[in-house]
């Protein structure tokens, strides 16, 4: 058991964060420490040219392995980068979905010739995508998914309709991976395909939803009769299911510790604050500020012992707690920061409905418990995968 | 960066299991407690000898296995697992104490004796955060020293031959001395406790003269603060392996009971209950871990004693909480038959209980962070 990195990913460690000293200033000053959660559709532009900026440096797709433009850094690496990037105040990468979920997917399923295609623009920073899996009817139960894929029997093409929806900055795309039924009589996990899809097309329509905090990084996304050429399934016709759960296996956790020191820097501000306005005198603030510096340094520990679990992808027990156990101590530091103003909390700096980053972070956090599968399914999976309890029969409530 | 177990250290955890699973079982476990001595002192003899386990933290030139403190942490929560009743806590805390003690002959004589398996215990005063409150003096008569007062909570001090004790002296100082319990004015009686597992004596001193060589050390305020944080992480070892334990032997039972016409551990609700208390039960050991780590590293001089502190409060804290809140929430899994005499989980609810408060309420784990955090350093 060894808490420490190598002198050599130490060394890693420096040549990153001595990259990012030397690009992330000047014309890309104004970007540091925006575009994460909550403030995802800010500086777009910007943040496009940052991707292309960390592809002039290889430090776009650094998994991956070398054939395709990657680094293949090792897991220890991939953290550092994590790290160094959140320390230095990185902006939200607009090419996360591209970096940690297609390219994997493809890597791990694709053709040659979908590679070729589609690895280079994602790996240069000039290709953005985003997922297609939940339905307005297919949340939780993301297997009840209802749009569709029909094939043109000559052409060969895909034919897509219905609706897919919390598409993350879906009309900042250029694709969107889409899982759709190729199997009108199949249900549930069977008979699903996985698409490579163009938005911009004139089957695709694009509708941003606008949230709680008065801000909109989610969208409805419409599909009638969208194209899909033949060559842009990934896996067979009803291989979808098993595409779509590699996929959730690809990430192994590597970002979970530069999220904690976004995280720290929320904390900090909160301590700061309850410091200067006499919260910190108040013996149950006292207690919670506490528990939320526990809760972070377990999760890094937690995210340590995930990391230097196998290798073979399996999720270890770690891994299962880990999205209850950041979403919930989210959504618990978002509360305590407006405890910590007290009235304060309400009073809105500027603009009809401009939020400071605290209010965003209350409001926001409530999302934390829900995306990606709620706290509920969640406990869910622990039970049934961590603790083989069975699963509870489906069909119609009584 | 590996913060996994290594081969070796994964097998000492299996073989831990697998003796224990055999030895301290659930029958064993209530005879140790109601027999006269408090604990199985055959089951001791053979962790002594086949084991070694008394040894693990003991150096090797006193004739111990000079392992580390994840080797430690490893076999204390298989004990914690299996309720092993035995004098190891009190051992491996005095272990602590004297590997932070001055060098000296008496100090290796009581380490390589304890290696030999006898019984040492640390009376320490009243277990709480703040050590203001040593219930024991040490003063100076004209012709030699004397003990008064009394410590309370002293782990097994009903069967050691050795007592650590903690005493302040004249100038305000805190000493360690090594006391034969049989010597003038030294009274031990046992405390009868809720949790039977633990057992534990008060020490009374009365007039009790001691001689330098007695002497383990002097000024010890920071070697008595760093054994009680080192203490407070042996005791999470046992609360990761009772909250482990609380876990495994409820969602069995879940498996097994039927109603309405299902197994219960099909229902949400107490899926839902499990999956909280594994979340409980993982962030405690990652904790535990760490902590064991940062000792490791603190014995090496990488660290400082905050981060030593700092560790032991997290620890603390939160196993703490989790082995209370997994072996009362399995008290409640279990349904009726969870408060009957007959099943084990109000055994792991006891050894929670008295745990949870041993060295410290986790709140007050919780304040000194807090204090950290808000108002200055630990420690």
């Amino acid at each position: 058991m060894k808490l420490t990195f190598t002198a050599a990913d130490e060394q890693f460690r420096e040549e990153v964060a001595d990259w990012l000293n030397d690009n992330l200033r000047d014309e890309f000053a104004d970007i540091r420490y925006r575009g994460g959660p909550g403030d995802e559709h800010r500086f777009v532009d910007e943040r496009k040219a940052w991707e292309r900026r960390l592809a002039d440096g290889r430090w776009t797709c650094i998994g991956w392995p070398e054939t395709w433009g990657g680094r293949a850094a090792s897991i220890e690496q991939q953290v550092i980068f994590h790290e160094e990037y959140a320390r230095a105040g990185g902006p939200g990468r607009m090419g996360h979905i591209g970096d940690t979920l297609t390219g994997p997917t493809l890597l791990a399923f694709g053709s040659e010739q979908q590679k070729a295609k589609y690895l280079p623009p994602i790996r240069d920073g000039v290709a953005f995508w985003s997922q297609g899996y939940s339905e307005p009817g297919a949340g939780s139960d993301l297997a009840a998914i209802r749009t569709k894929a029909v094939q043109d029997e000559t052409s060969g093409q895909w034919k897509i309709t219905g609706q897919k929806v919390w598409t993350s900055l879906a009309h900042e795309s250029d694709f969107v991976f889409v899982l759709a039924r190729v199997d009108r009589d199949s249900s549930r996990h069977h008979g699903l395909g996985f698409f490579l899809v163009a938005l911009d097309q004139p089957g695709v329509t694009i509708r941003p939803i606008t949230q709680l905090t008065g801000t909109a990084e989610f969208n409805e996304v419409y599909f009638d009769d969208a194209v899909c050429d033949a060559e842009d399934i990934v896996g067979a016709p009803g291989d979808g299911w098993k595409v779509a759960m590699g996929l959730l296996g690809f990430e192994r956790g590597v970002s979970t510790l530069g999220q904690q020191m976004l995280f720290q820097t929320e904390l900090d501000e909160i301590i700061r604050i309850a410091k200067s306005n006499g919260a910190s005198r108040d013996p149950d603030i006292r207690q919670r500020i506490a528990e939320a510096h526990i809760g972070l340094k377990t999760m890094r520990y937690n995210s340590m012992r995930m990391l230097s679990g196998g290798e073979d992808g399996s999720l270890s027990r770690e891994a299962m707690i880990y999205k209850l156990y950041w979403s919930s101590w989210h959504r618990n530091l978002g509360k305590l920061a407006m405890d910590v103003l007290g009235p304060e909390a309400e009073l809105i700096e500027s603009g009809p409905y401009e939020l400071n980053k605290l209010q965003s972070l209350f409001l926001f956090t409530r999302a934390d418990t829900i995306y990606g599968g709620t706290n509920q399914i969640q406990r869910n999976l622990i039970a049934e995968r961590a603790l083989g309890m069975p699963k509870e029969p489906r069909g119609p409530g009584k | 960066m590996k913060f996994a177990f290594t081969d070796e250290q994964q097998m000492l955890r299996d073989t831990s299991q697998a003796f224990l699973a055999n030895k301290s079982t659930s029958v064993a476990v209530r005879q140790a407690c109601s027999s006269p001595e408090r604990h199985d002192t055959a089951l001791w003899q053979s962790i002594c000898e086949e084991m070694y386990w008394q040894g693990i933290l003991i150096p090797e030139h006193v004739d111990g296995l000079g392992l580390g403190w994840v080797e430690m942490a490893i076999v204390l929560e298989a004990a914690g697992e299996r309720l092993l009743t035995s004098p190891l806590f009190a051992v491996a805390q005095s272990t602590a104490a004297l590997v932070g003690c001055p060098a000296s002959e008496m100090r290796d004589l009581l380490l390589s004796s304890m290696a030999a398996g006898k019984v040492m215990s640390l009376a320490m005063g009243n277990q709480s955060v703040g050590w203001d409150s040593v219930g024991v003096t040490a003063s100076e008569t004209s012709t030699t020293t004397v003990l008064s007062g009394e410590a309370r909570f002293v782990p097994f001090g009903f069967a050691a031959a050795k007592l650590l004790v903690v005493a302040r002296d004249a100038s305000n100082a805190l000493t360690l001395w090594v006391v034969d319990p049989q010597q003038d004015g030294v009274f031990v009686e046992p405390t009868p406790t809720m949790d039977q597992t633990r057992p534990m004596a008060t020490v009374r001193f009365e007039q009790a003269a001691v001689t330098s060589d007695q002497l383990l050390a002097s000024h010890a305020d920071e070697l008595v603060s760093d054994t009680l944080a080192l203490s407070r992480i042996l005791t999470v070892a046992d609360q990761v392996g009772v909250a482990q334990a609380s876990l495994d032997i409820s969602v069995d039972y879940a498996k097994e009971r039927s109603q309405f016409d299902r197994t219960i551990a099909s229902f949400q609700a107490i899926k839902h209950k499990a999956a909280d208390m594994m979340l409980k039960v993982e962030s405690a050991r990652s904790l535990l871990y760490y902590a064991a780590c940062t000792v490791d590293a603190w014995l090496a001089g990488e660290v400082d004693r905050a981060a030593l502190h700092e560790a032991a409060f997290m620890a603390s804290a939160c196993a703490s909480d989790a082995a209370f809140f997994n072996a009362g929430s399995g008290i409640q899994m279990h349904g009726g038959v969870g408060i009957t005499e007959e099943y084990d989980i109000q055994l792991y609810f006891k050894r929670a209980r008295a745990t949870e408060s041993y060295l410290g309420r986790p709140s007050e784990m919780r304040e000194a962070i807090a204090y950290q955090l808000l108002e200055g350093d630990v420690a």
